[in-house]
């Protein structure tokens, strides 16, 4: 394999791309180690990870509208990664609350997964998001063909989910959620304002 | 910077106090902002003097008073109190200060006076949380007690805490401690008390009457609608013993207190 100048840009943005939402990890932890994350470390970890699980959520959404608007093709290939490290910070969100908040007690767990709503939408979107990271590899999007991307469309129900599991934790200040929610109607109406314009344009071209 | 203060050893909790960077560090005063540590970082330029406070309502000495002439006749006494938050964490805090009852005696209640209303200043200035566009709550915030829960001894006037005058984000320079009640009732840096003879409409009440009581009495038994009240987590935690305890009726001054209510159905009246 030789190393054309094209080969090691793609390779370096790889990596930068493999690395960049690590990033927020390792500041947790360096601040975990530090003792530096307050009285209540358990919350703060917990809050940290879920916000992030929406954040890369928000990226791996953005991925497409981002390559229409400025036709970025190649960040197409990036859009696994994202999908996938929203599932990982999503499953370590949830890992956290169960070890951090309610240190694995099976009364709590029971009570906690069956009375709050809140978290039983946050842990209904997790749920959705593990058939999608197992089906991500370009193996199962062969095999599954034409399902592969009516599958993955639950992203959107996900999305709406996790908005919903942040939006019921609001107690006074809703001005966050205001900002990721304005973002998240930005993200799914883009799509379907593009899929009105592709169905009017079908239905000009039969008439 | 206070006058040093004996305990009183019978009204004080034998369990740890949490260390004082904790206290300092980990608030609710969204007056500064809706993050724990919001307070700590805003509200350091806080001026708390001059203070004055208004006593108002049922009373025969109504007046605006300077806060050294409030203080002045009472002795300070330190007192050990658990400190529950309706958000289901917990903290021992080690306070300094005098039973409300003694204050309220001096400008005389008269028979009329029925509840107690505590307002927290209002000044967006200097208290950036009360100039957001996005708060559900309305300032000043209010809260209140009923007469007989404002003259229990375990009812407080705080002016310091370890021994220091108050910080700022913990209320300076006076704040209300109700031990059996949910934190949010134990009002910081008050302006105001007006003695009253209906029951006053309180912040936290008043935006999600569904959610917070008036009298929000700690009880295990009712959950907020959101999350469980049965049991806290107590702070300072570490990850790896997450201090899960299970919550006390009235946070464990239940003998005290419980009286007040007897006959009242706690979980309409929450």
């Amino acid at each position: 394999m030789v190393l054309t100048p094209e080969r090691l840009r793609r390779l370096a943005l790889w990596w930068l791309v493999f690395l960049l939402p690590l990033l927020p990890l390792a500041w947790l932890v360096e601040r975990a180690l530090a003792m530096d994350l307050g009285a209540d470390p358990a919350q703060a970890i917990v809050q940290f990870t879920g916000i992030w699980t929406l954040r890369l959520l928000f990226v791996t959404l953005a991925v497409t509208p981002l390559r229409l608007m400025f036709r970025w093709a190649w960040l197409q290939r990036y859009r696994r990664m994202f999908g996938l490290y929203t599932l990982f910070y999503a499953v370590v969100h949830l890992l956290a609350f169960a070890t951090f908040i309610l240190g694995w007690r099976p009364d709590l767990l029971l009570r906690e997964l069956s009375e709050r709503p809140y978290i039983i939408v946050g842990t209904l979107a997790l749920l959705l998001l593990i058939p999608l990271g197992v089906t991500s590899t370009r193996g199962m999007q062969r095999r599954l063909g034409p399902k592969w991307a009516k599958l993955h469309r639950l992203v959107y129900l996900i999305a709406l989910l996790a908005m919903l599991h942040f939006i019921w934790q609001i107690r006074s200040s809703f001005q966050e959620q205001l900002i990721y929610g304005l973002i998240l109607a930005w993200l799914l109406g883009f799509r379907l304002w593009k899929r009105r314009r592709r169905s009017r344009g079908a239905r000009r071209q039969t008439a | 910077k206070l006058r040093a203060g004996a305990r009183n050893e019978a009204l004080s909790t034998a369990e740890k106090p949490a260390p004082y960077v904790n206290v300092i560090t980990h608030n609710n005063f969204y007056e500064f902002g809706t993050g724990k540590q919001d307070p700590s970082r805003k509200a350091q330029n806080f001026k708390t003097d001059p203070w004055s406070v208004e006593i108002a309502g049922e009373v025969d000495k109504p007046g605006t008073y300077a806060l050294e002439d409030l203080l002045q006749p009472h002795g300070i006494e330190e007192r050990i109190y658990r400190l529950r938050c309706v958000e289901a964490w917990s903290m021992v805090i080690p306070w300094m200060g005098f039973p409300l009852g003694d204050l309220l005696k001096r400008f005389g209640p008269t028979s009329r006076a029925k509840y107690v209303a505590f307002t927290t200043l209002l000044d967006p200035e200097q208290m950036p949380g009360q100039g957001g566009f996005f708060s559900t709550l309305d300032w000043p915030y209010v809260e209140g007690l009923r007469m007989d829960e404002a003259m229990h001894p375990l009812t407080l006037l705080a002016v310091g805490l370890y021994g220091n005058a108050l910080p700022p984000q913990n209320g300076a320079p006076f704040r209300l401690v109700v031990p059996w009640k949910y934190g949010f009732k134990s009002i910081k840096s008050i302006v105001r008390i007006e003695l009253t003879e209906s029951m006053p409409v309180t912040t936290w009440n008043q935006t999600a009457p569904n959610e917070y009581g008036f009298y929000a009495n700690v009880n295990p038994e009712v959950d907020h609608p959101r999350w469980s009240q049965a049991t806290e987590r107590r702070l300072p935690s570490s990850l790896f013993s997450p201090n899960i305890i299970d919550t006390k009726p009235f946070n464990g001054y239940g003998d005290q207190v419980a009286s007040l209510y007897s006959g009242m159905d706690l979980r309409k009246w929450f």
